[in-house]
């Protein structure tokens, strides 16, 4: 019966093997990471979502690509010191910085993102070692490091590591009780010298025994800084802040020629090199730990280096110390974060409760089944047995869909949305749409008057041009929707594109082998009842079906067993071109 | 609206005896039915130039009633146990008494039958705590419990922008891929034709009955494109099938075209409706679960209407001009005027033998081939003697 069938054609069982061995990889690879569901978007278990637009602060540009991605690290670095967990930073189209927290609505959230870094250069008082809850002492690292100018070959760089001073070795008190600060800067900005000549209070130094690293303490410009170094252990009394970042015109980590140590090469600007100047003058005079400056981003102290000399001409060089290949691109980046002329617009920011989020995931789910079961009684009611096909189908791209979102959340971190769910729902439309384009095919060839296995091959020969095209503008519109988009485009656009690619992959590996496959059963292949392929409703005789009509066509009542494909015929372009050729010789 | 499309119809000698009678499914893809698309092109464009200059008006008119999204400011929405009559007015209180300054011109809605929707002017960060706080006081929740969101004035512009940016792209693309699929720019400018004319059908639907338009509608306008694509590429593939050397078929690119159309219908009908019905899907659970808020129902409200003039268009519009370009072609007017002699040649025989074709060849021994060249021994015109030159007519 199938012999009309070619060979090439002839090995169904090989691709529905194919098939089942990459569901199988595919579920592998789930084991392996032991993550069987996907990563749900916020919106679907509570959290809140800002979105932050980057401008420049010159013109309100687009900043470059690489001044985002250092702000995008500073902010990661912002939300991960709330302790929050699970957190994700990214950057979304050429502005765009979404933060999107779990399980949290905390008001600070939006201010704490939002805000431009603060950097600043700010004299050092007091350096202690400090006991925080969260970092244990033995950690303890020395962000000293010495500066020197970076004008000529540094004269000596003066390598005096520094180990800062336990001078308060008594341990903080335990209920410290700080002195009210002010948490506004005064009107009148104080003059230069009097900053840099500024001597913490009695009081200053009492309540800096008492500070502890994680404790908050405000940070304001004209005001003295209790901070810590990263890590939190080693904590410092600083003074008003001396310089401020927007002055550092650039930084980059360097080798610089004929040394082998890493450097962090730090320029200012005209104002900024004055103040520099004037600053390292003053600090090259003092003893430890007074002869440091800090650099504080954000409050924290990213860099404490001594000063051995006075630095003019607005460029300096750190080095030593701890300054290696890593952490002199870690600082140069946080430099230039402090003077990136990029400021941030809390565009949109999206709280939603657990409860709410759960609602929105329910209702999403109810969607799709109720999407799902309409499809399927609809290919009943139309295609009778061929029904089984769809829902088969239908389940295979299922499971293939789930598989790849919960390994594309396990590695890239794609999280499932509402308008992700929305977009697999509208996919399962897509991918029923192409068994459609399959079947109708099956069916013209069988009314064209092949045989039933002669029509599932020819048919999936034609049906395939128009399913690969179909489907390929659907995937080009969901890659331009998602590299353009931004927001909640992007979930939609993406488990559509992902959707419509497995549904491409489903008709070819599973979806028409199984059609070859029932074709060579007695209840598809003969057009049993309900089969779908049933003659009557083809509108041919069962032996036309079934491929038997030359034989029949021997007997002189044959007329009766070929039916009406009439028409037909002369439709087809081959034998209408044919015809036509005759006639107009 | 059955009407005769080219000769190849007249020869059918015994068909109605023997025939099977075939369901109109049938009756279609054979041509014994068939309804006139192409040739009807004036009616159908009419139409669409109505619904076309309806919605031009009503967007004028009316406009588009832009969501907060577009607009910037911020909505809260607060879980209540149960709305009231007086769960409005009750809100309104808190939000005339608020702390926060300048709040005139909100408006409070009930959403569903558990939670009320707040919307405001854009606040502060510290406002929106301080209202968050409010709001839930009055409630009897938890500030936590309170969902808001907030958007900043500029963000529904940057949407719309890179909204309209991904449509060019999309469209340049899309035609260009069109046509190096089917190596027709006529089909590509049909199809971009008809995509045109489903947004803007769409887009008035909505300025005319004044649905919200959220950034989810724009993702759903966005999506017609790919489905509506979707329609016209299957119906350009068979048009394509049946006009390949169309200037050796008896019959115009037109005629084609149109049987081609009619050969799909079905299948245009079945696509459309298995697209349309997750699409339902997602607006019962969006109206019926989330109160007709968020991305589900907008999404499919936006969908729904897009794929009906999608279906229509791809059918209506875009088959039609399609073969009005083609056949401006010069080569396509000389066939259509060789064809036009022909047949009033022919219409004074009773019958010309159209089926004197190739032979005994049967499906099964043209195995490679794609197309069948069919023939049917029961309801073939029977070889007429005739000399050379009759049968070069």
């Amino acid at each position: 019966m199938a012999r009309t069938s070619s060979p090439r054609h002839a090995k169904p069982g090989r691709r529905l093997i194919v098939f089942a061995l990459i569901l199988v990889a595919l579920y592998g690879l789930m084991a392996l990471s032991k993550t069987w569901a996907p990563r749900l978007g916020l919106d679907l278990r509570g959290g809140t979502t800002i979105t932050l637009t980057a401008h420049n602060n010159s013109d309100g540009s687009a900043p470059s690509k690489e001044n985002l991605e250092t702000a995008r690290t500073i902010i990661q670095k912002r939300v991960d010191a709330l302790g929050v967990g699970e957190s994700s930073v990214t950057l979304q189209g050429d502005r765009q910085i979404q933060v999107a927290v779990p399980n949290v609505s905390n008001d600070e959230l939006v201010q704490l993102v939002g805000t431009t870094a603060q950097l600043a250069f700010r004299n050092v008082y007091s350096a202690s070692q400090s006991q925080s809850a969260t970092s244990s002492p033995s950690a303890s690292v020395n962000p000293t490091a010495p500066v020197t100018s970076g004008l000529p070959p540094s004269p000596t760089p003066t390598p005096t590591p520094q180990t800062a001073p336990a001078t308060a070795g008594l341990p903080p008190s335990p209920t410290p009780t700080p002195t009210p600060r002010p948490t506004a800067p005064a009107s009148a900005p104080a003059d230069f010298s009097t900053l840099l000549n500024w001597q913490p209070s009695a009081q200053d130094d009492a309540d800096f025994d008492k500070f502890r690293c994680g404790d908050a303490f405000p940070n304001v410009p004209d005001q003295p800084l209790f901070a810590c170094s990263e890590d939190g252990t080693t904590k410092y009394l600083l003074g008003p802040e001396l310089i401020s970042g927007t002055h550092v015109t650039n930084a980059q980590a360097e080798i610089p020629q004929g040394e082998v140590a890493w450097v962090v090469s730090l320029e200012f600007d005209s104002a900024g090199a004055d103040r520099f100047s004037q600053a390292t003058t003053h600090l090259a005079q003092q003893s430890s730990p007074m002869n440091q400056f800090a650099i504080v981003l954000d409050g924290k102290v990213i860099s404490a280096p001594s000063v051995s000399s006075a630095i003019t001409g607005g460029s300096a060089q750190i080095s030593g110390g701890n300054i290696n290949a890593t952490t002199s691109k870690a600082l140069a980046n946080e430099l230039k974060f402090g003077a990136l002329p990029v400021s941030f617009d809390v565009s949109s920011v999206d709280s939603v409760s657990a409860s709410l989020g759960g609602d929105q995931l329910q209702a999403g789910l109810i969607a799709g089944l109720i999407g799902l079961g309409l499809v399927i009684v609809y290919s009943f009611l139309y295609y009778r047995g061929l029904g089984i096909v769809v829902v088969g189908s239908l389940g295979a791209a299922a499971l293939v869909t789930w598989a790849v979102i919960v390994l594309l959340g396990a590695t890239v971190g794609f999280a499932m949305n509402l308008p992700g769910i929305a977009g697999a729902i509208v996919a399962i439309g897509v991918t029923a749409d192409s068994f459609i384009v399959y079947f109708e095919r099956i069916r013209d060839e069988i009314r064209d008057g092949f045989s039933l296995p002669h029509s599932i091959q020819s048919g999936w020969g034609k049906a395939r041009g128009t399913i690969v095209m179909a489907d390929a503008v659907q995937l080009l519109s969901a890659v331009v929707l998602f590299i353009l988009a931004i927001g909640e485009v992007k979930g939609f656009a993406f488990t559509l594109g992902v959707t419509t690619a497995i549904d491409l992959f489903v008709v070819f590996f599973f979806t028409h082998p199984l059609v070859t496959l029932l074709g060579r059963t007695h209840f598809f292949g003969t057009g049993q009842r309900f089969s779908g392929f049933e003659p009557e409703h083809l509108g041919v005789s069962r032996a036309s079906l079934l491929g038997r009509r030359r034989t029949r066509q021997s007997h002189p009542g044959g007329g009766s067993a070929s039916s009406g494909t009439g028409a037909a015929k002369a439709r087809t372009a081959r034998s209408s071109a044919g015809v036509g050729a005759k006639e107009s010789r | 609206m059955s009407q005769p499309v080219g000769t190849d119809k007249a020869p059918r000698p015994g068909a109605g005896e023997h025939e099977p009678k075939g369901n109109f499914t049938h009756r279609l893809y054979t041509g014994e039915f068939e309804f006139s698309f192409v040739p009807h092109a004036r009616r159908w464009y009419t139409i669409s130039a109505i619904l076309l200059l309806i919605s031009v008006v009503a967007l004028f008119t009316r406009g588009l009633n832009l969501g907060i999204d577009f607009k910037g400011g911020s909505v809260f929405t607060v879980p209540v146990s149960s709305v009231s009559s007086q769960t409005v007015p009750d809100f309104k209180q808190v939000l005339t008494r608020s702390a926060v300054p300048n709040l005139e011109g909100y408006e409070v809605t009930t959403v569903g039958g558990d939670s009320v929707r707040i919307q405001t002017r854009s606040l502060g960060n510290d406002e929106v705590s301080t209202l968050r706080h409010e709001l839930a006081d009055s409630a009897q929740t938890t500030p936590e419990k309170v969902n808001y969101s907030l958007i900043g004035p500029s963000w529904g512009q940057q949407i719309t922008d890179k909204a309209l940016q991904a449509l060019v792209v999309f469209l340049v693309l899309v035609g260009l891929m069109i046509w190096l699929f089917f190596r027709e720019w006529r089909m590509s400018v049909s199809a971009l034709v008809a995509l045109g004319h489903d947004l803007l059908v769409t887009v008035g639907f909505y300025a005319l009955v004044g649905f919200t338009v959220t950034p989810a509608t724009l993702i759903g306008v966005l999506t017609i494109l790919g489905y509506s694509l979707y329609d016209t590429v299957v119906v350009f593939d068979k048009v394509r099938e049946n006009t390949r050397e169309i200037t050796k078929q008896d019959r115009t690119f037109s005629e084609a075209a149109n049987v081609a159309v009619n050969q799909v219908l079905v299948r245009s009908i079945n696509t459309t409706l298995i697209g349309i019905l997750p699409v339902l899907a997602l607006l019962i659970a969006g109206i019926g679960f989330l109160g007709g808020e968020g991305p589900l129902a907008d999404l499919g409200l936006a969908l729904l209407i897009g794929m009906v003039t999608g279906a229509y268009s791809s059918i209506f519009i875009a088959t039609p001009l399609l073969a009005q370009l083609r056949e401006a072609e010069p080569a396509m007017k000389r066939h259509v005027a060789s064809l036009e002699r022909r047949r009033s040649r022919s219409a004074a025989k009773v019958s010309v033998t159209t089926t004197v074709a190739t032979g005994e060849h049967t499906p099964s021994q043209l195995s490679g081939a794609t197309l069948p060249t069919t023939l049917q021994p029961g309801t073939r015109t029977q070889p007429v003697h005739k000399t050379r030159s009759q049968r070069r007519k």
